[in-house]
């Protein structure tokens, strides 16, 4: 057992006897701009070309300004390309020429310095020590401990406010994560922002993709709200050959004649799922890849995506057209921790 | 009154000049394009001799190919007019490659598998228009975001789908070829049919994509258009290489 192994436990074992020698300043190189005259005066030149440079971009960038006006949004490519173009030059042919020149001209000589003493001077220590006590001693902060206490208690009750302001941050969440206004007899229409038209079973042939909304939809008024609605009750509509679908028996009576109608919205993290293949039946969505398999209640066959896509009841009205038989009959979008309570 | 035997000769000869002239106008209106007898034959030995392998001598369909019967003129003019058909090698998808026939040809074997049973027919011209007063490019970069952006990109560049398939990009197609993919859905493209996108909802899809394939980008360069993945490369090569070599210039010595 070596003389250091006695002295430290295994793996703390340091060498002091021999630290790494400090290995100075590496030695000067003498640059081509201080042997020669004319190496410097050629340095000297591309400084000011760097300089120039700068002065022109700033021209180019005035000169995109006048020459490409905005007087449609399509202007607005080849205005902000040459005025950028202009700026970038303008900015680093000053910032190139001042480090070419801090390079090649200015000294360039190591120099090292030593650190400074980390630790205050003692009396200093002392000084300081000496002013806290006269504060205290003049305010009397330590000797009247009414004073003391209720600044105490001041300051603990003081942040409160700003605690309660979070109680604004806006209304809870509540059930809203788990009902759309997909109700009973509401029909599908197409997504429009017009307010979209109603769809006959009969339109809906085999292949035909819809992307469908709840005709209710449009009756809601304020803006954020129809957004907020649509952005969970969109659905999308699509025809299979009814031999082609596997259906859950439980469920056999949710879809018409090869009509299914599924929640658009991812089960990962919400993405519009609409890359429909008509003979595959795949469903994929483009943020995460999740594919779901269409004619098997969109069970997921690869990605990221936990759960199926919930599926829209439907049927068939007095008139032909399709309407919801209700609800979705599970949270639609992606799923959060207490998604199975109801 | 006696009536004059060619009378009679001449009202029969009018009713039916006026029955036959009246039925062929008819039938024009509802077919526009009538083919004769003779390009089905044509059309007919052309599908013998290069189709019916695949897709048995009768359009019924057979190993490799679907059945072909009532896809309509226009699926045979999309998929052998642009050169997807005949196949060249079995796959996820089949390419677009050089057409293989002329456009008789075409016309023809698309005439004998529309003879098979009724489908979608060959646009007409009245709805391949991209200018004109009625025609709605707003309407149709809506109805192009609402039903065909998620596969084939806002811009109509193209994405991928499930499996090696995707969706092709969409610039220099034809007018006619995007109007019948609609129409048709090939491979596995969904159908859209007149019920769900009119005839002028077509137009006006049309007519975006042509109004954004000729005007170029609003917002700079579009580097292929395929959105997040080519700008970040592009900025992660060029824009990091870039400031990566000036942070070696900074603290390289000057000779």
């Amino acid at each position: 057992m070596s003389e250091i192994e006695k002295v430290y436990p295994a793996g703390l074992a340091t060498n002091i006897q021999k630290p790494i020698s400090d290995p100075g300043i590496e030695p000067h190189r003498v640059r081509m701009t201080d042997k020669s005259e004319k190496a410097a005066k050629g340095a000297e030149q591309q400084i000011a070309v760097m300089f120039g440079i700068s002065v022109i971009g700033a021209i180019v960038s005035i000169w995109g300004f006048f020459a490409f006006p905005i007087d449609s949004l399509a202007d607005t490519r080849n205005n902000a390309f040459w005025m950028g173009i202009g700026m970038a030059l303008s900015l680093l042919g000053i910032g190139f020429g001042a480090v070419h020149w801090a390079k090649t001209l200015m000294p360039d000589h190591e120099v090292a310095e030593a650190r400074h003493q980390a630790r205050t001077p003692d009396e200093a220590r002392a000084k300081a020590i000496e002013i806290i006590k006269t504060a205290d001693a003049e305010s009397g902060f330590t000797r009247r401990k009414l004073i003391r206490r209720s600044l105490y208690g001041a300051l603990a009750i003081f942040p409160i406010p700003a605690l309660v302001i979070f109680g604004d941050l806006g209304p809870q969440v509540g059930d809203t994560l788990k009902h759309t206004i997909w109700k009973k007899g509401v029909r599908l229409v197409r997504d429009s922002h017009e307010g979209g038209t109603p769809i006959k079973a009969s339109e809906v042939t085999i292949g035909s993709v819809f992307h469908v909304v709840p005709e209710n939809l449009k009756d809601i008024e304020d803006h954020a709200e129809k957004l907020n609605q649509k952005a969970k009750a969109a659905v999308l509509l699509v025809r299979v050959e009814p031999s082609e679908l596997k259906e859950d028996p439980a469920k056999a009576s949710w879809s018409y004649d090869g009509i299914v109608a599924y929640s658009k919205i991812c089960t990962h993290v919400g993405c519009p799922v609409a890359l429909y293949e008509q003979h595959t039946h795949h469903l994929l969505c483009p943020c995460h890849q999740s594919t779901f398999d269409l004619a098997d209640h969109c069970k997921v066959i690869f990605g990221p995506a936990s759960r199926p896509l919930p599926q829209l009841a439907i049927e068939v009205d007095a008139e032909g057209y399709l309407v919801a038989q209700g609800d979705f009959t599970e949270p639609v979008g992606p799923s959060f921790w207490d998604i199975r309570q109801s | 009154m006696r009536r004059r035997p060619w009378a009679i000769g001449f009202v029969i000869f009018l009713g039916l000049v006026l029955s036959g002239g009246g039925y062929a106008a008819a039938t024009n209106v509802v077919q526009s394009e009538v083919s004769s007898a003779d390009q089905v034959a044509e059309g007919r030995k052309l599908f013998l001799a290069n189709c019916a392998s695949c897709h048995g001598s009768n359009g019924e369909g057979a190993i490799g190919g679907p059945s072909l019967i009532g896809v309509g003129a226009a699926s045979v003019d999309f998929q052998v007019g642009t050169g997807r058909m005949p196949g060249q090698a079995s796959g996820p998808q089949l390419y677009k490659k050089p057409v293989q026939f002329t456009e008789e040809q075409i016309a023809a074997m698309a005439a004998y598998v529309a003879s098979l049973a009724p489908g979608p027919a060959i646009p007409d011209a009245e709805y391949l228009r991209t200018t004109g007063e009625d025609i709605d490019l707003t309407h149709g970069s809506e109805l192009f975001r609402i039903n065909c952006a998620m596969c084939h990109n806002a811009v109509g560049a193209g994405g991928a789908l499930t499996e090696g398939k995707f969706a092709p990009a969409l610039g220099g197609v034809t007018e006619k070829h995007i109007y019948e993919a609609m129409v048709t859905g090939p491979q596995n493209m969904p159908v859209f049919n007149d019920a769900n996108l009119t005839p002028e909802d077509k137009r006006d899809i049309i007519a975006y994509l042509k109004y954004v394939e000729e005007n170029e980008s609003v917002g700079g360069y579009e580097l292929a258009s395929i959105g997040p993945v080519a700008e970040g490369l592009f900025v992660w090569i060029f824009g990091l290489g870039f400031i990566i070599a000036i942070t070696v210039w900074l603290g390289a010595k000057a000779n």
